[in-house]
């Protein structure tokens, strides 16, 4: 497709071409109707002039007979103008009148009549358009009384013209305009296109020109921008687990295989032999938890598990779960505290948000433990959590006086894999915290983590139902049981 | 205890009634869908290990149609999807429990013993006795040698469970799954520090324990003396 008839295919451009045809048409139609008006009306007001003139002259005969006409007609001749007379005997001769000769036409007819007669002009003799009527007088003389119309035909000529003129202007602007806009829009267009091939050849890095004006194209381009900046986020995180899985699965896969490898070698005997298999079972429930997490964690982002959510109590789920990880939680030396007075009610799935609060209080309880950090000042090795109302969100708040989270790695742990290097010596995978992130945003909530001055204070906001809060208000006198170990 | 393995997988279901023939059991085995319904309705099963995905007659669709025949052998489903909507759906086709691939067969184990104890009358009964502990499910008291013993409304309902399904092995999934109503990885060994509270309550002062643990598989509370 050469660049013409892409131009020429363009909306834009037809659109103009339309518009173009319908507007001339429209200025055609009112032209005609200006010029076609204009034209009866200075007919009419010929008509009307000349008749009144044959009338007065009519009447100078009925009162003087043709002497008083003929003398009249002469005195009138002679003024300069667009006036013509001619009076003819019953032969057709001139009697009296500023027409030298007549047509055969004019000499035979009777009543209003066009014609064409000659006058005297500085280079010879011109040839005028003239309009008459012819008045019959008794006794076969004839009264001829017109006007010249040539300036009128003249007058014609020129607004044929104009219009032609204007016409052709409006087509040469409209289809230059067209043809003008047309380029314009399609430049812009063929840089989206440009920068979609570059995108769909793998940079997902391109974006869609936008030249801040906030036209049409430029919001379509801005929204597909943003599009394209989540597709791209989703890439990255896409490339980032599949590079996590190498590492995080292939590395204990191929301890596994060492192992069995190294039982296999050497003649150990079977007791040897059964410790190798325990570990290898050992290691390779290790390997399906990772997998269940990821596999759960790909799935939530991908929005499963939205459909089976229930309008629960927040703040009682919290104390259940709380209540599970409270011993544990006592064997290791901490508080576990949780602080829930009043019932706060969301929509959530409950294995989901269940999980997810586990996985915070489990975090706490193993990263919060006294020794890790700052056992000197008084504040007792606790972890707390608790409910609390924020505007229209619900926000579940785990607390330790753990070493905390660096502010500058705190965006950076909530990514699949990641764990600071003094988690290192607990057993875990990672994923805890990206599994609660998920969640969160399956829910429509965020996570969040700040400094608790000292230790790691983590904020998983969701939103709350609204009318349920009302509910929930109603009877919160009801005390929330305290769990307390240690 | 007879046992319908209804799997498309030649070495897992090999696997399985190897497995099932150690422990005592007597297993039968169906390739696919069709053979498997066929197998359950003429036959006397405790219970059906059905997997889900299976050629001819989807593994969900099997149960449905036991279900409809009025046909109430408990089913385990086997499943390589794991997730809360997965599960919902397969209790929902009539199925009694759900156990994700892959799985320690301890696991698949204590579950199907589990579901074949379901089937008996002792389930409903209101009092249960191992040895000389006894708990009353009415008056919620748990008696160990006439002594009363002081639990939690949680503990009460842990060893509620263990007993209902007593000399069976009970995992740590079962328990959170029917003590706790979660159905998802704790991460840490909360379920252990929870027994062994609750050992200590009903253990501790007396010779004779009657909570064990089961190695690389769970608990179970039995009385050792018989």
């Amino acid at each position: 497709m050469t660049a013409l008839t892409k131009l020429f295919r363009t909306t834009t451009f037809r659109l103009s071409l339309t518009y173009l045809a319908l507007f001339g048409a429209a200025a055609v139609v009112a032209m005609f109707y200006i010029y076609w008006n204009t034209t009866v009306l200075l007919t009419r007001q010929l008509h009307d002039t000349i008749d009144a003139e044959l009338k007065g002259l009519a009447e100078q005969y009925t009162a003087g007979g043709l002497t008083r006409l003929v003398s009249t007609v002469a005195d009138r001749s002679q003024t300069p103008g667009n006036s013509l007379y001619y009076v003819a005997d019953p032969d057709g001769h001139r009697i009296a009148g500023n027409l030298s000769t007549i047509s055969p036409e004019l000499s035979s007819s009777l009543g209003p009549v066009e014609f064409v007669y000659s006058r005297p002009a500085p280079g010879g003799v011109e040839t005028r358009l003239a309009f008459a009527n012819v008045f019959r007088l008794p006794g076969g003389y004839r009264l001829i009384v017109g006007r010249d119309i040539e300036d009128r035909r003249e007058l014609a000529r020129l607004i044929r013209s104009a219009m032609l003129w204007g016409l052709g202007v409006m087509a040469l602007f409209g289809i230059g305009g067209g043809y003008w806009v047309s380029r314009k829009l399609l430049a812009r267009i063929d840089a989206v296109a440009a920068t979609t091939r570059t995108i769909m050849e793998g940079d997902l890095s391109g974006r869609l020109p936008v030249n801040g004006s906030g036209d049409e194209l430029d919001r379509l381009s801005g929204s597909l921008n943003l599009m394209l900046a989540r597709i791209e986020q989703l890439m990255a995180g896409l490339r980032e687990v599949s590079d996590n899985i190498a590492h995080d699965l292939k590395t204990p896969l191929n301890r596994l295989r060492n192992r069995v490898e190294a039982a296999l070698r050497e003649p150990y005997g079977e007791p040897a032999y059964r410790e190798a298999l325990e570990r290898t079972i050992e290691e390779a429930d290790g390997l399906i938890k990772t997998f269940n997490a990821l596999l759960s964690i790909a799935r939530l982002e991908a929005g499963a598990g939205g459909d089976h959510k229930e309008t629960l109590d927040v703040a009682a789920l919290v104390r259940d779960v709380a209540e599970l990880y409270e011993p544990v939680s006592e064997e290791r030396g901490l508080m576990l505290r949780a602080d829930t007075v009043e019932p706060i009610f969301t929509r959530a799935n409950r294995q989901l948000l269940g999980q997810a609060i586990a996985n915070l209080i489990d975090n706490a309880i193993k990263y919060g433990a006294p020794g890790s950090a700052q056992a000197s000042d008084a504040t007792k090795p606790e972890v707390s959590v608790t409910t609390v109302v924020k505007g229209s969100m619900a926000a579940i708040v785990v607390t330790d006086r753990g070493p905390g989270v660096p502010a500058s790695e705190r965006e950076r742990v909530l990514d699949r894999f990641v764990r600071l290097e003094a988690s290192r010596s607990e057993p875990g995978s990672g994923l805890g915290l990206s599994l609660v992130a998920a969640v969160a945003r399956l829910h429509g909530g965020t996570l969040r983590l700040e400094d608790n001055q000292p230790g790691l204070r983590v904020v998983l906001s969701l939103p709350a139902e609204s009318n349920a809060l009302v509910n929930g208000a109603a009877h919160q006198a009801a005390p929330a049981p305290e769990i307390r170990s240690a | 205890m007879r046992v319908l393995v209804i799997e498309d997988d030649q070495e897992t279901a090999s696997f399985l009634r190897r497995a099932l023939k150690e422990q005592g059991h007597v297993a039968e085995y169906a390739a696919d869908g069709q053979m498997g319904l066929e197998l359950a309705r003429t036959n006397a099963y405790d219970v059906l290990i059905v997997d889900r995905m299976l050629p001819k007659c989807d593994g969900l669709a099997v149960i449905r149609a036991l279900r409809a025949e009025e046909i109430r052998i408990p089913a385990l489903i086997l499943s390589a999807l794991g997730e809360v909507d997965d599960r919902v759906k397969g209790l929902r086709a009539g199925g009694d429990d759900y156990l994700t691939k892959p799985y320690a067969f301890s696991e698949l184990l204590a579950r199907i013993e589990a579901l074949a104890r379901r089937a008996s009358p002792e389930e409903g009964s209101t009092r249960f006795v191992v040895g000389d502990l006894v708990l009353d499910r009415l008056s919620h008291k748990v008696t160990r040698a006439g002594e009363p013993i002081m639990l939690q409304p949680r503990e009460f309902r842990l060893l509620e469970y263990l007993m209902k399904h007593a000399g069976q092995v009970v995992t740590r999934t079962m328990l959170l799954e029917n003590v706790w109503d979660y159905h998802f990885d704790p991460q840490t060994n909360v379920i252990d520090v929870h027994v062994s509270r609750l050992r200590s309550k009903i253990d501790r002062n007396f010779e004779m324990p009657l909570l064990h643990t089961v190695r690389g598989a769970g608990y179970t509370i039995r009385d050792s003396a018989h």
